[in-house]
């Protein structure tokens, strides 16, 4: 019994020397296992009085805890060391770029063509595509465009002989829509388009998006609140929109469009040459007759269309200022549409 | 067409700023390009008069030169070369100011004093050039003011050039009378035109017209005017009328027709008539015939152009050019014969463009010119012309065929329709003042009006043609705006095809960049990358590098990875959708659908290092395999992988044993290769590209899924071993393995190749894991025992294939 204090203070320096957590165990067993010298205490308990007895024993179970929370506390101290170092070994430097990274990304006229397509297809138009190299039929006079038309002129057309050509707008598509498609129609007509022209301000490719709606009982008014909306969901913005009188063959009443330069809010700057005004778009009520050359009763239904030039939108919707590097194809303009 | 606005104004005058004048006019239609000012800015400058001059005692060049501006004498150093005794000139007096705010001040040049300047047109910004001091007309009155004298300001309001840029439905307003007809009708204002009366005959000289071409030219007016002065000047107001208008004063005869073809939009042409032999015939040309035009260019006539001929040539290209040879000519002509003609726009149009002409008589006639101005017009013309050069008209001579001349359109229109259209209702009251004021002749029928059309307005054929107009004068900005209303049935979205965006989607993922390239190419590049198709050719080509058609889409993406390459990036990966364009020869080339397929594909290019440089990669280039994963990882979204084989075959483009036709069902549908090393340098390329193109109808296939239970039994699965030769792909082995494995295999792959020590140097070894599992019960040992001795016995029969010792 006179030693119980020195191999508790024995055990405890163990304990507190102990580097591992195996050396904790070893003082576990040495001194508080089943044969260790501190539980062997308990065997003598029996040469003492009745009255020395609980005492003793309770003496000795108090240095048993005593050893075992300091071996506790120390193992916990251990994890928490042996965690420290691990952490400081696995230590990384997280500003280091990610693995294996792809740099891909969508060509401007996509990514502007696919917001479009989802503006109309979202509530019920279609989309629709045909053929770039056209007969003159789709692309002219199916269009009310005749062969002697001063509009013609207009359209500076690549041809492959005198009744093949590259088609000049995507108003062809239209047509071939709706010639094998019964009313109501709600389509939407992306695609390439060529004009024989090339400067700084023309390619000789470029792309256009039309879209066209038949149905009974359909107005101007119908088409004007249809411009003006798509016009504010595509620059996100509330623009000032008009309509002025035009002339295309294929559409009567024509309009063009012109809304409030995105580049000054109308105050007039170069881009909109000091208007405040920028022509973005033409429409107009489907013409009678390109609904006869399409087999559409013009007496039963009633039609607008509408189209652009992806181009020219894309440009003001994201600053470009030079149309040329549509078709550069220089990566370090395709990078900048991810 | 350009024109003057003081000159509009003289016509219908409201009570409109230029600008809101110009506002307006747009938003009608009648789009307004520019204003610009009809002169320079200047100020306090007067007509005067060189009284005398003399040399300047110590400069050559120089004259000191005495002038009155009608009151006072002034001494003026005049730098000029046609200075000339009593010659009426600008004269800028001392405070007067030039354009560019040049302020005129007392000076002293070489030692004598001049007191202001006298100018040229090209000083007072009338011209962009000229020779010498402004030689005015004599009668010029001295002392007033340049800008009262030339007309340039009126009522306080200086005069504003004016260009509109119509449209081609719009020839009626290619005059001032049309210009003023709208301006009227949108102001509802009245329009003043000229008083224009018949001048009487003094002479009985006629010309004989006969129509020989009646559906061509309807309608031809001549008249004969004699003993002309062609020296005579046209007066000043009418010079500034046409300098406005952007034509040049030529001589009286000239300014005249021009004069009559701005104001009402008949274009005129006068003969010499001493050049004349005989009559005039207007004629459809002979083939080949030739005409020596007014810019002296000889043309060789086709047999559809109309000419306007006498007995023995053609004088001139109809409602075009007139000819060099009978036209006036300003040091001799005396006696000359006034057209004004009808055309139908038909018989002109595109015939100017054939011969690479556009004038502005061609401009109008193709767009339709009032076919009952004819008379009037010349009547016009006669007036002006005989108070400038004298001489004595003779009786206009009108040739009609009535049955050839168009007819005024005659439409109906529905008041309900109107609605129908705009979606508002105009007044009726509205509407028929509006129709009034544009000429038309209305008249109230049940449920609307009767409505014939002006001889001007070629535009108006059917209803839709005249709501149009009511809508225009209304104002496109005052008709109410609404949303569309439809029924909203819900459209098919198949899921057996994958969405444009999801092909799209998966390569930009892999890291491929889209580009968008040309359709037409060089037809070198073309001819490079596809050897055995004959592209098709553009008869027009923008250029010589953009004149055939491709027939794959690699020429595009070859020269995008080239452009790139020189310009430091080493990695390039792209892809390009689009449609290729390819002939089929022995099809009928009119139908276009059998002899021209024009199919959407995908191409994909890879060049460069396998990853961007970077601290975790080790740098490395790409091959063939890293550009078909990113395509395989395509098919994986369209579940039809298992339904695509690559088979070993050749491309002319394409390095042999690194090329695969790919198919889908066994059909071919696409490439996959590396670029033929041949191929590099001629187009540019110093590294390996990998280049693949297929059919975006074929890959966008999907497999919908379809369920299969999963089994709850145990796989078995055996490691073999197999040495094939070198040669035997190894798509062949595994489809051997399969024929034989039994319906229950499930797992087929191949996890290592080995070829060196220990197996013959033509050999390869190939490990394959096979993988059985029965849907409903365990298989056994022997079963599966059994199917690896039917696959081995086949493959050692069919490809001599060996299990590895």
């Amino acid at each position: 019994m006179e030693n119980l204090d020195a191999l508790v203070n024995e055990a405890l320096a163990k304990v507190a020397s102990a580097s591992e957590e195996n050396a904790l165990y070893q003082v576990q067993v040495e001194y508080l296992g089943k044969k260790g010298t501190i539980t062997s205490l308990l065997k003598t308990l029996g040469k003492l009085s009745n009255e020395e007895r609980p005492k003793a024993g309770a003496l000795i179970n108090e240095g048993k805890v005593t050893v075992q929370t300091a071996i506790n506390v120390r193992k916990t101290d251990l994890q928490t060391i042996a965690l420290a170092e691990k952490l400081a070994a696995e230590k990384i430097d997280v500003t280091l770029s990610g693995r294996n990274q792809q740099e891909g990304g969508l060509h401007p006229v996509t990514r502007t063509l696919e917001r479009i397509e989802a503006f109309f297809t979202n509530v019920g138009y279609n989309v629709a595509e045909g053929p770039e190299v056209e007969d003159d039929f789709h692309n002219f006079e199916a269009l009310n465009i005749p062969s002697h038309h001063p509009a013609r002129a207009m359209h500076d057309t690549f041809y492959f002989n005198a009744n093949t050509l590259l088609r000049t707008h995507t108003s062809p598509v239209q047509v071939r829509t709706m010639e094998t498609q019964e009313p109501p129609i709600r389509v939407i007509c992306p695609g390439r388009v060529y004009r024989c022209d090339s400067d700084i301000t023309h390619t000789p490719m470029f792309h256009q998006i039309e879209g066209l709606l038949v149905d009974k009982d359909v107005s101007f008014a119908d088409l004007k609140g249809t411009v003006q909306q798509f016009l504010k969901v595509f620059f996100e913005k509330d623009l000032a929109v008009r309509f002025r009188p035009s002339y295309f063959p294929f559409t009567e009443p024509s309009a063009e469009v012109d809304m409030e330069c995105v580049m000054c809010s109308g105050k007039g700057c170069r881009v909109c040459s000091h208007t405040g005004w920028l022509e973005v778009m033409g429409c107009g009520m489907v013409h009678p007759k390109v609904f006869k050359e399409s087999g559409v009763d013009a007496e039963k239904y009633s039609g607008f269309a509408f189209g652009m030039g992806v181009e020219r939108l894309a440009m003001l919707r994201y600053g470009v200022n030079d149309l040329r590097l549509f078709f550069e194809n220089d990566l370090r303009f395709l990078q900048q549409f991810r | 067409m350009q024109f003057s606005e003081l000159w509009l104004r003289e016509w219908a005058n409201p009570a409109l700023e230029t600008q809101e004048l110009v506002d307006q006019i747009t938003m009608a239609g009648l789009e307004v390009d520019a204003i610009e000012a009809a002169a320079g800015e200047f100020s306090g400058i007067v007509v005067g008069q060189i009284l005398s001059f003399e040399k300047h005692p110590e400069a050559d060049k120089l004259n000191v030169c005495k002038v009155t501006d009608g009151s006072e004498e002034f001494q003026i150093v005049c730098g000029a070369p046609n200075v000339r005794e009593g010659m009426k000139i600008p004269f800028a007096k001392i405070k007067a100011v030039l354009p560019g705010d040049f302020k005129i001040k007392k000076a002293k040049l070489r030692g004598v004093e001049s007191f202001g300047m006298l100018c040229a047109e090209e000083e007072l910004g009338l011209a962009d050039k000229s020779d010498g001091l402004w030689d005015l007309p004599s009668d010029a009155p001295l002392g007033v003011c340049m800008r009262e004298y030339l007309g340039l300001s009126r009522d306080g309001r200086d005069d504003k050039i004016i260009d509109v840029d119509l449209t081609p439905n719009r020839g009626d307003c290619l005059s001032l009378a049309g210009l003023s007809r709208e301006v009227g009708v949108l102001n509802k204002v009245d329009v003043t035109a000229p008083v224009i009366e018949a001048v009487a005959a003094t002479i009985d000289d006629a010309i004989d017209v006969q129509l020989q071409a009646p559906d061509a030219c309807p309608r031809y007016v001549g008249r004969v005017i004699k003993g002309i002065n062609i020296k005579a000047a046209s007066p000043l107001w009418m010079q500034e009328k046409l300098r406005r208008s952007g034509i040049r004063s030529i001589d009286p005869v000239v300014d005249v027709t021009n004069y009559v073809l701005l104001e009402l939009g008949q274009p005129m042409h006068a003969f010499d008539l001493a050049k004349l032999d005989g009559g005039i015939i207007v004629r459809k040309a002979q083939q080949d015939e030739t005409l020596v035009l007014l810019d002296d260019q000889e043309v060789k006539l086709k047999a559809d152009t109309l000419v306007i001929a006498d007995n023995s040539k053609a004088l001139a290209m109809a409602g075009v050019m007139g000819g060099a040879d009978s036209g006036v000519n300003a040091s001799e002509t005396q006696d000359i014969l006034l057209e004004s003609a009808y055309f139908n726009p038909i018989a002109i149009a595109g015939k100017a463009r054939n011969y690479g002409l556009h004038t502005d008589s061609s401009h109008r006639f193709e767009r339709g010119v009032d076919f009952e101005l004819q008379r009037t017009a010349i009547e016009r013309a006669t007036s002006l012309l005989l108070e400038i050069v004298g001489g004595e008209a003779g009786p206009v001579v009108e040739k009609t065929s009535e049955a050839d001349l168009p007819s005024c359109a005659e439409i109906t229109l529905v008041e309900a329709n109107i609605e129908k259209m705009l979606g508002l209702t105009i007044e009726a009251s509205e509407v028929e003042e509006i129709l009034v004021r544009l000429g038309m002749n209305v008249s109230n029928v049940e449920g609307g009006w009767k409505v014939i059309a002006p001889s001007y307005r070629f535009d108006m054929a059917i209803e839709a043609d005249l709501i149009e107009e009511l809508a225009r004068i209304y104002g496109y900005n005052r008709l109410p705006v609404r949303t569309p209303m439809a029924a909203t049935p819900l459209l098919p979205v198949p899921e057996n095809e994958l969405a444009m965006k999801d092909v799209r989607r998966q390569l930009v993922g892999r890291g491929y960049q889209e580009a968008i390239t040309y359709s037409f190419v060089e037809p070198g590049v073309q001819k490079l990358l596809d050897p055995e198709v004959a592209p098709l050719a553009l008869a027009n080509p923008i250029s010589a590098d953009l004149s055939v058609m491709r027939t794959n889409l690699w020429a595009g993406l070859v020269q995008t990875a080239v452009h790139n390459i020189k310009r430091q990036q080493p990695r390039v990966r792209l892809f390009e959708t689009g449609l290729s364009f390819v002939p089929q020869p022995g099809k009928d080339p009119s139908n276009l659908d059998e002899s021209l397929v024009q199919d959407p594909k995908l191409a994909m290019l890879l060049t460069g290092s396998r990853t961007e440089q970077s601290w975790s990669e080790g740098e490395q280039g790409v091959d063939f395999f890293d550009l078909k994963g990113d395509f395989e990882s395509l098919l994986a979204r369209t579940g039809s992988q298992a339904r695509y084989s690559f088979v070993p075959a050749e491309h002319p483009a394409l390095q042999p044993g690194q090329t695969a036709s790919i198919e889908l069902d066994g059909i071919a549908v696409g490439w996959i290769g590396a670029l033929h090393p041949n191929l590099a340098k001629p187009l540019g390329l110093k590294q390996a590209v990998y280049l693949l193109e297929i059919s975006l109808k074929a890959v966008r296939q999907v497999e919908v899924p379809a369920f299969k239970p999963l089994s709850k039994f145990p796989e078995m699965r055996r490691d073999l071993a197999l040495v094939v030769t070198d040669a035997t792909p190894v798509a062949d082995v595994m489809s051997l393995i399969r024929e034989k494995a039994g319906d229950y295999l499930t797992k087929l792959n191949l996890f290592d190749i080995y070829q060196g020590k220990g197996i013959d140097p033509d050999r390869k070894s190939l490990a394959l894991g096979l993988t059985w599992q029965h849907p409903s019960r365990t298989l056994n040992e022997e079963e599966v025992n059994e199917a690896v001795e039917n696959v081995l016995a086949h493959l050692a029969d069919r490809i001599d294939a060996q299990l590895r010792g």
